[in-house]
């Protein structure tokens, strides 16, 4: 093999292991911290090594075990100032030999703890997602600062706070079982569904579309259905969602940067193998009768994603979904979209019949996508003045530069 | 690792349940506390007084200074502590967690720091402080 062929493997390797490499080192140090610097020892250690006496056959167990030995190291040298940290080393040494032998096995199990450790609702929700891209996905922190429009500084500081609170109020390193595993994956859906979120729609900004946070969110998502012990209903269902909005990536904005409609989107051009195996996911989900809101907002993403247009999309469907959806969660904004529903299934006065009593509700009052399905339907009614006021109260309350253009768009068509 | 469980909830909305939710709702203290003590998780803990009932002490160059009620005026009052005994927080949670006031107020749950320990050769608030 020659150099630059072993450079790619050792690279293709590193990029591939780390962070399961590093799963198990913060399970088996105990410490994110020194965990992290042993993975970095143990990368250098093998760019010495590996090109002389070869990639090892098990190079994972290799980094694991070096990685260890290096933090033992690092504790030593350090202990000749600190008993604790003598005491802290000794017995890492002396639990070595005992484990070396187990590590591959629960080498998977260690990626899942990772996640729900980062991921324990005992830390703060940006912390959370800071902390969950920083360590399982392997983000830069500048690279989660860029992402979230934030201070690296700012981002860094999250993390540094968040492991502190690990260490000091002593979260374990456990995937939980029975009934809190139920609970405590919510929390891990809602930090991936934030994350695909951000990259989705961005909430200011400039670039509308942040396609590499979805993506990341949905490998996420991939990695914790892997991984779990039974393969739960809602994190089908929220996979199943974010595929079927990443599906329609390509036709959501013009290239120049305007908002398409779902009714106006080139469905020729939707990711159809994305959306058959989303499909899949959400009956499948559907089935177990232990499906969330998950699931059924993924239900109703589906039968759009399936219809052939927008006319003959089954509105019925979709209301029927919204119903369902309204009984587990019961939000304002749910009751909007359900709105928007009944007005394609009957008509744009039955919708407004449906959508003026949730204006009561103060969320609503000041969300712009209400005022906008309110001009909307006024709109194709042909009352031009409640539509124009209802656009422009949508205008003054939208934030982001697309939307306020598609906005301005509507009102001039009004003539 | 101990941890104290800090029970709040709001002295007014309890007036308004009434006696008879009262008593029975201390009689559920009694027996879930008691378990715990004989199973030597509970370490320690007690119900307060109502907050009418406290007094806040400070002293400020060697002045000693009273004076009436807690030391902030909160929605919630502290009502009563728990000092327990725990493997990490997610056992600590699930202890807090059937602490029958929990259903009407919030418990706070606080890992004791050890001050013979490590944490008395340096302050540790400046990393939580920052922002």
């Amino acid at each position: 093999m020659d150099g630059t062929a072993f450079t790619r493997e050792v690279d293709a390797l590193f990029a591939r292991e780390s962070r399961r490499v590093l799963a198990t080192l913060i399970r088996l140090l105990g410490d994110f911290d020194l965990a992290e610097d042993a993975l970095q020892e143990a990368f250098m250690a093998a760019l010495r090594q590996w090109p002389e006496e070869g990639i090892p056959d098990n190079a994972r167990a290799w980094l694991v075990s070096t990685g260890r030995f290096k933090a033992i190291d690092q504790l030593r040298r350090r202990a000749r100032y600190d008993q604790i940290l003598h005491q802290q080393a000794e017995q890492l040494t002396a639990r070595s030999v005992v484990e070396m032998e187990v590590e591959n096995v629960g080498i998977e199990d260690d990626r899942l703890r990772l996640i729900f450790t980062c991921c324990h609702p005992g830390l703060a929700q940006e912390a959370q997602v800071a902390l969950t891209l920083r360590e399982v996905c392997g983000l830069t922190t500048e690279e989660i600062a860029r992402a979230f429009l934030k201070k690296p500084s700012t981002v860094a500081q999250r993390i540094v706070r968040a492991k502190a609170k690990i260490r000091d109020a002593r979260i374990p390193y456990e995937v939980p079982e029975g009934d809190d595993l139920f609970e405590r994956l919510q929390a891990v859906l809602q930090v991936i569904y934030l994350v695909f979120n951000e990259g989705y729609l961005a909430s200011s900004g400039e670039q509308l579309l942040r396609h590499d946070l979805s993506e990341e969110a949905i490998r996420l998502a991939e990695l914790v259905l892997a991984l779990l012990p039974r393969p739960e209903p809602e994190a089908k269902g929220l996979l199943a969602l974010m595929l079927l909005h990443h599906a329609r990536r390509a036709t959501r904005t013009t290239t120049g940067g305007e908002l398409v409609l779902l009714e106006q989107q080139d469905r020729s051009l939707w990711d159809r193998e994305e959306i058959a195996r989303a499909d899949e996911l959400v009956r499948s989900a559907l089935l177990t009768q232990r499906f969330g809101p998950y699931t059924l907002q993924a239900a109703i993403a589906a039968v759009h994603a399936l219809a052939p247009s927008s006319d003959a999309t089954d509105w019925a469907e979709i209301v029927g979904l919204y119903d369902l959806l309204l009984t587990m969660m019961p939000s304002p904004i749910v009751a909007l979209n359900r709105a928007v529903a009944v007005a394609m299934r009957d008509g744009p006065q039955a919708g407004l019949q449906a959508l003026e009593p949730l204006m009561e509700d103060a969320t609503l009052r000041d969300y712009h996508l209400a005022h906008a399905a309110r001009a909307d339907m006024h709109r194709r009614l042909g009352q031009r003045e409640p539509a124009r006021s209802a656009y422009q109260a949508a205008l003054d309350r939208a934030t982001q530069p697309a939307e306020q253009r598609f906005l301005r768009q509507r009102l001039a068509e009004l003539g | 690792m101990k941890y104290l469980c800090l029970v709040y909830y709001s002295e007014a909305a309890m007036q308004e349940r009434g006696d008879d939710h009262w008593q029975s709702l201390n009689k559920e203290c009694q027996s879930y506390s008691g378990g715990l003590s004989e199973s030597g998780v509970m370490l320690d803990g007690s119900a307060l007084q109502p907050v009418a009932t406290a007094t806040t002490v400070r002293v400020r160059d060697g002045q000693v200074s009273v004076t009436d009620g807690p030391f902030a005026e909160t929605k919630e009052q502290l009502a009563g502590f728990y000092l327990i005994e725990a493997n990490d927080l997610n056992d600590a949670i699930r202890v807090a967690s059937r602490i029958p006031p929990a259903r009407y107020g919030s418990i706070e749950v606080r890992p004791v720091r050890d001050i013979y320990g490590e944490s008395s050769d340096q302050v540790p608030y400046a990393e939580a402080l920052k922002s």
